[in-house]
């Protein structure tokens, strides 16, 4: 018989094997599924994980992963210090299109003018709007004590419904022939989120992201904010003794995710996607909550999470035109890679035991 | 726009129907609350629900066991939340998330063929003469049987928790799981039954979606269904009656605004469809100003050494 024991301390050597050890074990259950859904499972594997970084047609794949990965590394490091207060912003799909819109919505309200100036204020712009649309559940919150995951979420739906209003309606291309979806960032130079360095990927977003990246860790290692961010997390009754306020603590947390979701659903806008259309979302404000617990709430390790789903979606991408894998069962093995980490994160915080007779003194 | 073609009868009669999901959904995940459980899972139970209650109605051509196969359904999803939260120790808002995750990708991946094609009709139940009464014939008695079973479903749960002992063994794992565990109960099996009613009970509010309210099969059909049912729980301060009332105004709101777009007023469909969401966060800010009503151990990790 199994026993389960309390570590003193969480575990530093498991903290960092199990989210490996998770990625191991999804490939065998997801190429078990495979297998069941009538393909070889080798093959499969070997196409989502191999063929995007090292297969023929890689050098057009690796740019795509950074594309992919930036909007995913961007939201998740915001929703990462919030998890890490206790504090659950689910809604990032909805502030990513808010950001999406007002940062659209600035670029286009210049059209045609070319100045320098409009794609900074367009990137302020995204900021602000999902910095906005993620101070509804704060401020309902610490005003009211309302629960943020519901709010949040709840502000997903309608964010999509605007969404699409906005591009049958306002934000709707007048020379379009009638078409949903805004004018094309792409076709307007000083709005367009381009390349820096053309072939690679590397746009703003992926900039943005890095940078992210090394601000929320300086921040969480150095600063007495993120130390507050930990404590509240680990010790909510020690950080109010400390003199942490929970209701700024709220107000940072969710103000930062919704301003770094909004900058990438900026950035999607005005570079790969191009224009705000109906189905502008997919998803990765849903898919950066699997990457945030993957990378195990550390900016670092988010990156390199971040990099990972990113694999899964090229590489779902591929499985679909070569193998024709149905695109829902890659959304599936994202799922359960989270289970999967969530299961065996047990070995970080207990001890397995094998239960000895207890004799009696 | 022309509001004389709304029918208030048959308005309160769509209500109804328009609430069983939710209230469905609802209801279980009050018990798993009740015993000291998050499922944060509800939008994904139910979802697969749909799915597997479609396929089986679709396969079989009958409607009561695709119903069958739903609760069977979203308790076989709701069994993988058990074992990440009871044996794993797994955070629960964590593993809410995940598996609602999990089960809109598993859902849409099991529709594949599914799409497009009409489920067999779900009868009325024919109540004589009852569903011949003007006006209360069409609103109260005209409807199938899975409307009155979830309305039955909150009266069994209501005496359930209130009057049987087995009741009171939940509310008491629920409130207090250490002190419960120190009495002899069983926590983690009580929280396990729960979570399975609660996943069975989001499957079969999921099928109602798909075999009736649309009735179809598509993508993320249950549009937010499991989190409104979440948030009706917090709505009805963990009491079983007034997760109807919760329903039936959610209901209501759904009905009333898909009325409104059919009549054509003047506001955008998207406005209206934004509707019932909205008013679910004015709801939650109005209840949550009392809290104290929560069971006492809902959300926290039970672990027997203490």
């Amino acid at each position: 018989m199994l026993r389960v024991e309390r570590r003193p301390q969480p575990s530093r050597f498991w903290t960092w094997l199990t989210p490996p050890l998770a990625v191991a074990i999804t490939m065998i259950a997801g190429g078990a599924l495979f297998a069941a859904l009538g393909e070889n499972p080798v093959a499969a594997i070997r196409t989502i994980f191999w063929e995007p970084l090292f297969g023929e047609f890689a050098f057009y794949y690796r740019p795509q992963m950074l594309m992919k990965g930036a909007p995913l590394i961007l939201i998740a490091v915001g929703l990462s210090l919030g998890f890490r207060a206790g504090i659950w912003n689910i809604g990032a799909e909805g502030q990513y299109i808010i950001g999406a819109l007002t940062g659209a919505g600035v670029g286009l309200a210049f059209y045609p003018l070319d100045a320098w100036y409009i794609f900074p204020l367009m990137v302020v712009a995204g900021a602000l709007g999902g910095w906005a649309w993620a101070m509804i559940p704060a401020l309902l919150k610490i005003r009211f004590g309302t629960n943020e995951i519901l709010v949040s979420l709840m502000l997903v739906y309608v964010a999509e419904q605007l969404l699409a209003q906005m591009s049958l309606g306002l934000l709707k291309n007048p020379d379009g022939f009638g078409f949903p979806g805004s004018r094309n960032l792409q076709d307007y130079a000083a709005a367009h989120n381009a390349e820096i360095i053309a072939g690679t990927g590397m746009h703003w977003g992926v900039v943005a992201a890095l940078g992210a990246v090394i601000a929320a860790h300086v921040l969480l290692q150095r600063h007495i904010l993120g130390f507050r961010v930990r404590l509240t997390g680990q010790a909510p009754r020690a950080a109010r003794f400390a003199g942490v306020s929970p209701a700024r603590l709220v107000l940072f947390c969710l103000g930062t995710a919704g301003a770094l979701a909004g900058m990438a659903g900026m950035f999607e806008v005005s570079g790969p996607s191009g224009q705000v259309s109906i189905d502008f979302n997919v998803g990765y404000g849903f898919t950066a909550i699997i990457v945030a617990f993957l990378g195990r709430l550390n900016p670092l390790g988010i990156l390199l999470a971040g990099l990972l789903m990113a694999l899964t979606y090229i590489g779902g991408e591929i499985a679909q035109s070569d193998l024709g894998l149905p695109a829902a069962a890659i959304q599936v093995f994202q799922g359960m890679l989270l289970f999967f980490l969530l299961a065996v994160d047990l070995l970080t915080n207990y001890r397995l035991r094998l239960r000895t007779p207890e004799v009696a003194p | 726009m022309n509001l004389g073609h709304i029918d208030p009868a048959l308005l309160l009669a769509a209500l109804l129907v328009a609430a069983t999901p939710i209230l469905l959904a609802a209801i279980g995940e009050l018990v798993v609350e009740r015993a000291g459980v998050l499922n944060l899972g509800v939008e994904g139970m139910m979802i697969t629900g749909a799915i597997c209650g479609f396929a089986a109605a679709v396969e079989t051509g009958s409607p009561g066991l695709g119903f069958l196969a739903a609760a069977g359904g979203g308790a076989v999803l709701a069994l993988l939340f058990a074992g990440l939260t009871q044996f794993a120790l797994a955070n629960q808002v964590a593993s809410g998330l995940a598996l609602t995750l999990f089960g809109l990708g598993l859902s849409s991946l099991l529709g594949q063929g599914y799409v497009g094609i009409k489920p067999p009709p779900t009868p009325h139940l024919d109540l004589g003469p009852l569903g011949d009464l003007p006006f209360f014939g069409t609103v109260l008695f005209s409807h199938d049987i899975v409307v009155y079973l979830g309305l039955a479903l909150v009266v069994a749960v209501w005496a359930g928790l209130k009057y049987t002992r087995s009741g009171r063994i939940l509310r008491a794992v629920g409130e207090n799981h250490d002190a419960a565990h120190a009495l002899g109960y069983k926590v983690v099996r009580v929280r396990i039954l729960a979570i399975l009613f609660g996943g069975a009970c989001a499957g079969l509010g999921g099928a109602y979606v798909s075999l009736v309210r649309v009735p179809q099969w598509t993508e993320g059909m249950t549009a937010g269904a499991g989190w409104i049912a979440l948030a009706l729980v917090v709505f009805a301060s963990w009491r079983a009656g007034r997760v109807v009332l919760g329903a039936w105004l959610f209901g209501g709101v759904s009905v009333l605004q898909l009325n409104l777009q059919a009549a054509g007023v003047a506001i955008p469909v998207e406005y209206l469809s934004m509707s019932p969401y909205l008013i679910t966060i004015l709801v939650l800010v109005i209840m949550s100003a009392n809290r104290s009503r929560a069971p006492g151990s809902l959300g926290r990790v039970f672990h027997a050494s203490g």
